[in-house]
């Protein structure tokens, strides 16, 4: 079933003009994105509504002594303030922990704070007014007393005795802690050739989606409903989490998410500010909206990646790996992140270090703690990164260490392509992956030869550039071993339902949803491939959980994979039904027709017989004239999960060509290669900009980006100015390739391809800077590779 | 409120605006005209992106108080007036957008290259749209967008002539 061909979804010919699967169609929503005509959240103005702005903790952690709210409710524009109490009283809280993470503890979080505010910046009385800038006005007038508390914000420190502890109800501030260990690590490493090891650190950074967080909640109190226009990625999750905790049915809530400015895994979660935009609604009986500002997102959004990692490497003569021991720590802030949980990140560390290879002995704890600052949460290819950077950069120590090619050890340990289906030490099942293909791929694109002429004749010039290879696996569509084991309401699974309308078009409404990865148009071309029409009569509906069948949305790769495959099977499905009827109306066998370009066809001379148009005609309007017992249904709905496998795992290889400046120890990319195994490549251009926009994510982290906090938890970097993100003059020029290893779990055989970039480029950036900076018997291994840092390994400054 | 008449997109404008208004806001909010946007308030990240008096500014740094008199374009106008239809289409081409947030401070910015002529390389276009934020593409499908269109503007002498809407790129 897994081979797309003519036969297995009743195609004439493969190379039909309808067959779109791996087709660069453009996307059809692209049009409204580049004029301008694109609906974000704060483009929606409802009658009525109010605005919310927030007074924030200034304080990392302290009590809230009293609250004044007289002056402020004076203030012009003002209608009504709300504190943590109030909101209670309709909102019930939330512990994000998750059943199958072992001994995971967090606390009770609500949308605003009862007694203490425990991050600088968490949100802490919110202001309504008739505007925003009246708002603002509104939380510039109120009075709130903080009783400052010492604050716990280095993880190092988190368990150590006399620590701060920050919910003493928890008894500590150890959230989750997990352990993974197969083999003997002791005789491996007392039997090594050589043993290399380094200290690892990965900066806190932040999505910085550049539509910040946006909501606009309305309670009808007339019927009784909320309608949530959201940014966001799951719009059912939300749903379902609106409903529990404002105390409604599901029915009763409607989430709406038309388009939006980047997600990244940023939009994934439940915000207390969100929470509390949705209660006030709920009190009033009115919209109220609320859309971050920048200063807020660096405040409130979810962080990320904030590890230090110890970690070692044993290989013996032959450079083959004999273990990897890891030791990971992370500081997740204040609350693990509902309802995904803040311990999976380190639990994802815990899975995929030392992911692309073969080999016996493995250990890997990660400790998770609590930190008086921002909650972190998922970002994009969770845990992956770090992950990645930790074994590819022992992998290049150890290379070192040997004497040998940093490509000849990856060859060397490298799971082969035909050990399939593997288990990894770890623990994680592999239905199929590519390394040593997409290794020999990479090759044929990175002209290595060549360039390491060039780096010997620049190092004799005094200019050091280096190549770094990083390989790294990924995990895509989830099943419910990821959060529906452990008792999230999240769905695993998702659902298409395609239907035909007299004109002959088709409209798909899917579950999983769009942030600019292009899932409406993938979901159009499998869907016009599917029932055999011209890609622009498809019209693709997605991000309203009122009209749109359940399903989990758009997080961890699995639009494609899961939403993509629900569309295929509900298209071939609304194909067979088309023929039935159309074999009624023709006087033929369904099995000797076909659809080709919106036309029904004899299936053995391609004449045409009818178009859809006259098809839906007769249906919808002379229905008399069909026979009486034929089903009429021009509507399919199928849905998907995966069974087989907990996750469908990708692979790939990246390489980055860099050049660093010894006396400024600016790092400059020149260019970067990345081949990558999604499975069934369904929009190869589509694909390739996934690719692209997540290598530069990664070098965003790898490079510039970091939520700098001092020691007393006040962040440093608030705006866009202090806070750097990849621009365009510093980019370089991306190579990627692709090797194709479909899953055999579905029909589709497609798998994830959006954090593959993010996932390696990291590794493959420290990997060039230390190649770069070898000559001078420089190293760094410290997130992100700073002037300052490169500067200091290279003795320049203290 | 301060009294202010201007010229958006064609059309003559008439408000009245706080000492505080910012042109992005005045856009969105008093006009509607919501294709531009906020991103940072800073003047950093380039989303709201406007042309006043044949310039691009931050319409986040622009006091709307300051405008009585003045000429702005937005996204608006210049997607109706044609202007840039053919970089439009090479930005759906190459997929040089994807969330679409920053895109018409993207094209605003772009527009201005194009609008100064010559045969820019690509060092140099990257340079020109180095302060328009793009969090999704990468930037390089952003640049062949643009290097596209000065490549076929040199090959056919001139701006694409034709004003109007593009249609959807789809089906083809």
């Amino acid at each position: 079933m897994n081979e797309i061909t003519p036969a297995s979804i009743g195609l004439s010919r493969e190379d039909l003009p309808n067959s779109y699967i791996g087709r660069s169609v453009p996307r059809p929503n692209a049009p409204k994105l580049v004029q301008g005509r694109a609906t974000y959240t704060d483009d929606i103005v409802l009658p009525r509504m109010l605005h919310a702005a927030f007074l924030r903790s200034p304080y990392a952690h302290a009590r809230i002594v009293s609250i004044d709210s007289a002056t402020a409710r004076d203030v012009p524009g003002v209608v009504r303030i709300f504190t943590g109490a109030d909101l209670a009283e309709v909102c019930d809280p939330w512990v994000a922990t998750l059943d199958h993470l072992k001994g995971m503890k967090s606390a009770p979080q609500y949308p605003l704070p009862l007694t203490r505010a425990t991050w600088q910046g968490e949100a802490v009385v919110a202001v309504l007014a008739d505007t925003r800038a009246a708002a603002e006005d509104g939380v510039a007038a109120l009075n709130v007393t903080f009783d400052p508390l010492p604050a716990q914000t280095d993880m190092e420190t988190a368990l150590a005795p006399g620590t701060v502890i920050i919910h003493p109800e928890l008894g500590d501030n150890l959230a989750f802690t997990r352990t993974a260990e197969t083999g003997d690590i002791a005789a491996a490493f007392a039997a090594a050739h050589k043993v290399v090891e380094a200290r690892f650190v990965t900066g806190r950074h932040t999505g910085v989606t550049l539509e910040a967080r946006s909501i606009i909640a309305d309670y009808n109190r007339a019927e009784g409903t909320l309608t949530v226009h959201h940014s966001t990625q799951a719009p059912h999750m939300m749903q379902g989490v609106f409903a529990r905790h404002l105390r409604l049915n599901e029915g009763d809530v409607r989430v709406i998410c038309k388009d939006v400015g980047g997600s990244f895994g940023i939009k994934v979660h439940v915000y207390p500010d969100e929470m509390a935009v949705a209660a006030m609604a709920r009190i009033l009986g009115r919209p109220v909206k609320f859309i971050a500002d920048r200063f807020e997102s660096f405040a409130s959004d979810i962080h990320a990646r904030d590890h230090r990692i110890k970690a070692r490497l044993a290989v013996d003569a032959q450079g083959k790996v004999l273990a990897f021991d890891v030791d990971d720590l992370t500081g997740i802030g204040p609350y693990s992140v509902y309802p995904r949980t803040s311990a999976m990140e380190g639990n994802q560390v815990v899975n995929l270090c030392g992911g692309p290879y073969d080999f016996a002995n493995y250990r890997c704890t990660t400790t998770v703690v609590l930190q008086n600052k921002a909650p972190t949460c998922q970002y994009r290819a969770v845990g992956h990164p770090i992950a990645t950077a930790v074994t590819e950069g022992l992998m290049d120590l150890a290379a070192e260490a040997l004497g040998m090619d940093p490509i000849e050890i990856r060859r060397r340990n490298l799971i082969r392509d035909d050990a399939y289906p593997f288990t990894s030490p770890a623990g994680m099942r592999f239905e199929g992956l590519s390394h040593h293909a997409s290794l020999d791929k990479l090759l044929s694109m990175v002209p290595v030869a060549r360039i390491r002429a060039d780096q010997e004749e620049a190092r004799a010039r005094g200019v050091y550039r280096g190549l770094g290879f990083a390989a790294f696996i990924e995990l895509t569509n989830p099943s419910p071993f990821m959060y529906g084991m452990g008792g999230a309401r999240i769905s695993a699974q998702d659902g298409c339902t395609v239907r035909m309308d007299p004109d002959g078009s088709l409209v798909a409404a899917s579950g999983v949803t769009e942030q600019g990865q292009g899932a409406e148009a993938i979901l159009a071309q499998i869907v016009a491939h599917g029932v055999g029409v011209p890609v622009n009569r498809v019209k693709v509906i997605t991000g309203d959980t009122q009209n749109t069948p359940y399903g989990g949305g758009t997080w961890a790769c699995r639009g494609a994979g899961i939403g993509g495959e629900a569309a295929l099977q509900a298209a071939v499905a609304l194909k067979q039904q088309i023929l039935e009827v159309a074999g009624a109306m023709l006087q033929a066998a369904p099995g000797n027709l076909d659809i080709i370009m919106g036309h029904i066809t004899d299936r053995a001379t391609g004449v045409e017989r009818m178009t859809l148009g006259e098809l839906g005609r007769i249906v919808y309007f002379r229905g008399d004239t069909l026979p009486r017992d034929i089903n009429r249904e021009l509507v399919q709905t199928r849905h998907f999960i995966t069974k087989e496998y907990p996750f469908a795992f990708t692979n790939g290889i990246q390489a980055s060509w860099v050049e660093v400046d010894p006396a400024t120890g600016m790092v400059k990319l020149l260019e970067h290669w990345c081949v990558e195994d999604c499975g069934r490549v369904i929009n190869p251009m589509l694909v390739d900009e996934q690719v692209r926009g997540g290598i530069v994510q990664g070098i965003g982290g790898a490079l510039y980006e970091n939520c700098l906090y001092d020691d007393q938890g006040n962040l440093l970097t608030t705006t866009l100015a202090d806070y750097l993100v990849p621009m365009s003059a510093e980019m370089p020029d991306m190579h990627v390739g692709h090797v194709e290893t479909p899953t055999r779990e579905s029909l589709l055989g497609a798998k994830g391809a959006g954090e593959a970039g993010t996932a390696g480029a990291p590794g493959a950036v420290m990997n060039a800077i230390n190649d770069a900076l070898r000559p001078l018997g420089a190293r760094v291994h410290e997130q992100p590779f700073t002037p300052e840092r490169i500067l200091r390994a290279l003795g320049t400054i203290a | 409120m301060i009294a202010i008449s201007l010229n958006v997109n064609g059309e003559r404008v008439n408000r009245s605006v706080e000492p505080r208004r910012h042109l992005i806001d005045f856009l969105r909010i008093d006009l509607g005209l919501t294709g531009s946007h906020a991103g940072c308030e800073h003047g950093v990240c380039g989303a709201c992106t406007v042309r006043v008096d044949g310039e691009i500014v931050r319409g986040c740094l622009v006091l709307a108080a300051s405008l009585d008199g003045a000429e702005v374009v937005t996204i608006e106008g210049i997607s109706d007036s044609g202007e840039v239809a053919d970089l439009q289409a090479n930005f759906v081409a190459r997929n040089a957008a994807q969330c679409g947030f920053c895109t018409p401070g993207m094209i605003m910015t772009a527009a201005d290259l194009l609008a100064h002529g010559g045969t820019p390389t690509r060092a140099e276009i990257r340079e020109h749209l180095s302060g328009n934020y793009c969090r999704c593409t990468g930037y390089q499908a952003i640049i062949d967008a643009v290097e596209d269109t000065f490549r076929a503007r040199d090959a056919t002498g001139g701006p694409a002539a034709a004003p109007g809407l593009q249609s959807s790129g789809a089906g083809r």
